[in-house]
């Protein structure tokens, strides 16, 4: 089924990293305004062919740390300190030029809002192929060919017909198709999906997820999902790193996370969310306050002034990211675990 | 059971598309509701659940007359509201009331809180001391009362919400209107509205009409569920019946489409795929309005009969041709194609 054929770009082991960030932090600010540090020393790897989920509410810096990795922020009022390095290069060095041949070939991304992140006025066929174009040496029929057989991959009904027609022709569900098409034209190896079906009903959610996890799977390409919805992390990625305001507070597996959230963020999350498959009447816990209510990192945890289990020293001193061999953590009183690793955290 | 609170009969709110440049021509209609019967009993609440564009807020916009009705009754406490008109509606609505989606929307930028919790009463006319009565209606959803001389933009999303919901219950309504609640709020911050909407249902004895997309949160909150497609309800039942025991292809459809956040059940579950979008509401399909994307599809009768709701099992009704024979195993789903799907687009 793959549209290529020519020979996978991708060798690497199951022990190689594809994309590494480290420390990477993201303070916005113009001159005389206060300065507000979205991501702050966030880290972590992406292995070739993984997914990776990054969870976090509103303003906890998941979209940032993305469009970091991306090279996709302003130059003006913002500072990006840190390294990601891809291909042994750091990237949030590499030029414009460097950049925008890796953009769309080895690194893509789906964003949330398919409306907006089209351009209205250009047929979505040329939209496809100019991706194709740009980064490989193919005619214009043969990218029209492989831009046919994108469309009718991700099940767009008739692509010949489609590719002709503008984006306000297609529903939304189509649209996302669209935008997951142009970013596997190239077959990358780490595609960045943002919110991606956010917008979305949760049938068509339900369709687009299946067709990302397709490609992505038929492709051997690695992904970093970023979403505020953890059902979707649960059917799709092996590792979830879980960001409140800037910082990752537990980075573990799929299975531990779910199965055994220690950071009582994570736990609370899965307290509040009123499920399907629970019994009725199972009152919701949620977690009190509003993700406005932070202190900042330098002064303690962020997330002392909302969680059950703050102690004096959440306010005095700033939790780092442990490392408990399962799973990294970001806190001093963790929720208990099945076993007594917690006293590693405390020491 | 007693004389439900909210009857509704027959429902239906068309749009008309006008063409044209000069004379607007009616060149087509929007079936927004098309035929809809439902009851709320007292005290209870009812959940409505379907997907965007099949009439769920329409629907429900019709009860307090905020959207035109076109044909049908909707019966409040014995009085026909679709036919009232002018000063008698206007009094009517005292007892309706409504919490919209959006709180910043929805709530005037520039009135401070207490005005905007004041104004429903000055509007009725009704007599109320303002220190108490406000703080009263703060403390009920939880917001100090130092909130009463803030403005909307002072709060957050959730407690903005509470705003929203200390209007709705300014005029101790009989019934209340929630329009997808909690789908403009941040995810830990949900569960704290939707608590808060229980609280006060038990504590103030209202009937609640709860609208959303998210089938687990009408779960939680509703007694009794309603499933829309295309104007239409699909299937009603008790919420635990409902989901326990899903009658309706779409409805079971729409379960398995849900993301639980579990890895195990992520893995295992069975899951049913629509293919395609829902079609225009201008243009529906024959039929049951589900064929075109249906996998339990017969030939010939889901096309030309559309069916009708009818009572399967006890407090279980369903608008299916074929709902024993899929329970039973009769009938078995088959593949729908892209293409299938996309003819009646």
């Amino acid at each position: 089924m793959t549209v290529r054929t020519t020979t996978r770009r991708h060798q690497g082991g199951p022990t190689e990293v594809l994309l590494s960030v480290r420390d990477l932090s993201v303070t916005f600010g113009l001159r005389g305004q206060r300065a507000v540090n979205a991501v702050d020393a966030v880290s972590f790897d992406i292995r070739p062919g993984q997914h990776v989920g990054l969870v976090g509410e509103s303003g906890s810096g998941k979209s940032v740390t993305a469009l970091a990795v991306m090279g996709l922020l302003p130059k003006r009022g913002v500072k990006i300190s840190g390294e990601v390095s891809y291909g042994g290069r750091n990237l949030l060095t590499a030029g414009d030029s460097a950049m925008s041949s890796l953009r769309g070939r080895d690194i893509a991304m789906v964003f949330q809002d398919p409306m907006t992140s089209l351009n209205p006025v250009v047929p979505i066929g040329r939209q496809l192929t100019e991706v194709i174009v740009r980064h490989e040496k193919v005619g214009k029929a043969e990218a029209r060919d492989r831009a046919e057989a994108l469309l009718r991959k991700v099940g767009i009904p008739d692509p010949g017909r489609r590719l002709r027609e503008y984006p306000h022709q297609l529903s939304g569900g189509m649209r996302q198709r669209v935008l997951i098409a142009i970013a596997l034209a190239c077959e990358p190896k780490l595609l960045i999906a943002d919110e991606p079906t956010t917008a979305l009903d949760v049938t068509i959610q339900a369709q687009v997820l299946e067709v990302l996890k397709d490609l992505v799977t038929d492709t051997d390409a690695a992904l970093l999902m970023i979403t505020h919805d953890l059902g979707v992390v649960a059917g799709l990625c092996d590792e979830v790193n879980v960001m409140y305001s800037g910082r990752i507070v537990e980075a573990t597996s799929r299975g531990l996370l779910f199965g055994e959230p220690r950071h009582p963020y994570t736990g609370g999350l899965l307290e509040s969310i009123p499920r399907l498959d629970s019994p009725r009447g199972t009152p919701l816990r949620p977690i009190p306050g509003s993700p406005t209510q932070t202190i900042p990192w330098s002064e303690g945890c962020a997330f002392a002034p909302r969680c059950r289990n703050k102690i004096d020293r959440c306010t005095e001193a700033t939790p780092t990211l442990a490392d408990l061999g399962d799973r990294q953590l970001r806190c001093f009183n963790p929720l208990a675990a099945a076993d007594t690793s917690a006293e590693q955290v405390k020491a | 059971m007693s004389e439900p609170l909210v009857k509704v009969r027959g429902l239906k709110v068309h749009f008309p598309i006008l063409g044209g440049i000069v004379l607007n021509k009616v060149v087509g209609t929007v079936k927004a509701v098309d035929g809809v019967d439902l009851d709320i009993a007292e005290g209870q609440t009812l959940g409505l659940v379907g997907e965007s564009g099949c009439g769920k807020s329409t629907l429900g916009r019709a009860l307090l007359r905020l959207s035109p009705v076109t044909e049908g009754s909707v019966e409040f406490g014995g009085v026909d509201v679709a036919a009232l008109k002018g000063e008698k509606l206007r009094r009517m609505r005292q007892d309706m009331q409504m919490v919209f989606q959006d709180p910043l929307a929805s709530l005037n930028p520039r009135q401070s809180v207490e005005t905007i919790l004041t104004e429903p009463l000055r509007a009725h006319g009704i007599e109320y001391d303002r220190k108490t009565r406000v703080r009263d209606l703060l403390d009920q959803v939880g917001l100090p009362s130092s909130a009463a001389q803030k403005y909307p933009h002072e709060f957050s999303g959730g407690q903005r919400q509470r705003i929203g919901i200390a209007r709705a219950i300014a005029l101790e309504p009989k019934f209340v209107i929630a329009d997808e609640p909690v789908s403009a709020l941040d995810v830990s911050i949900q569960a704290q509205v939707l608590n808060l909407l229980e609280e006060i249902q038990d504590k103030l004895g209202l009937t609640f009409l709860v609208i959303a997309h998210d089938l687990a949160v009408v779960r939680h909150v509703s007694d009794e569920v309603a499933v829309m497609y295309l104007g239409g309800v699909v299937e009603q039942a008790a919420s635990d019946d409902l989901y326990a025991n899903p009658l309706h292809p779409y409805t079971r459809a729409l379960m398995s489409a849900v993301p639980v956040p579990d890895p195990t059940i992520e893995a295992n579950r069975e899951r049913i795929l629509l293919q395609g979008d829902l079609p225009s509401p201008a243009d529906p399909p024959s039929g049951c309005r589900f064929h075109t994307r249906c996998p339990f599809r017969q030939e010939t009768r889901c096309h030309t009969e559309r069916p009708e709701l009818r009572v399967l099992e006890p407090g279980h009704r369903v608008a299916c041709h074929w709902a024993e024979e899929i329970v039973s195993g009769q009938i078995q789903p088959h593949e729908v194609t892209p293409e299938e799907a996309a003819e009646a687009f």
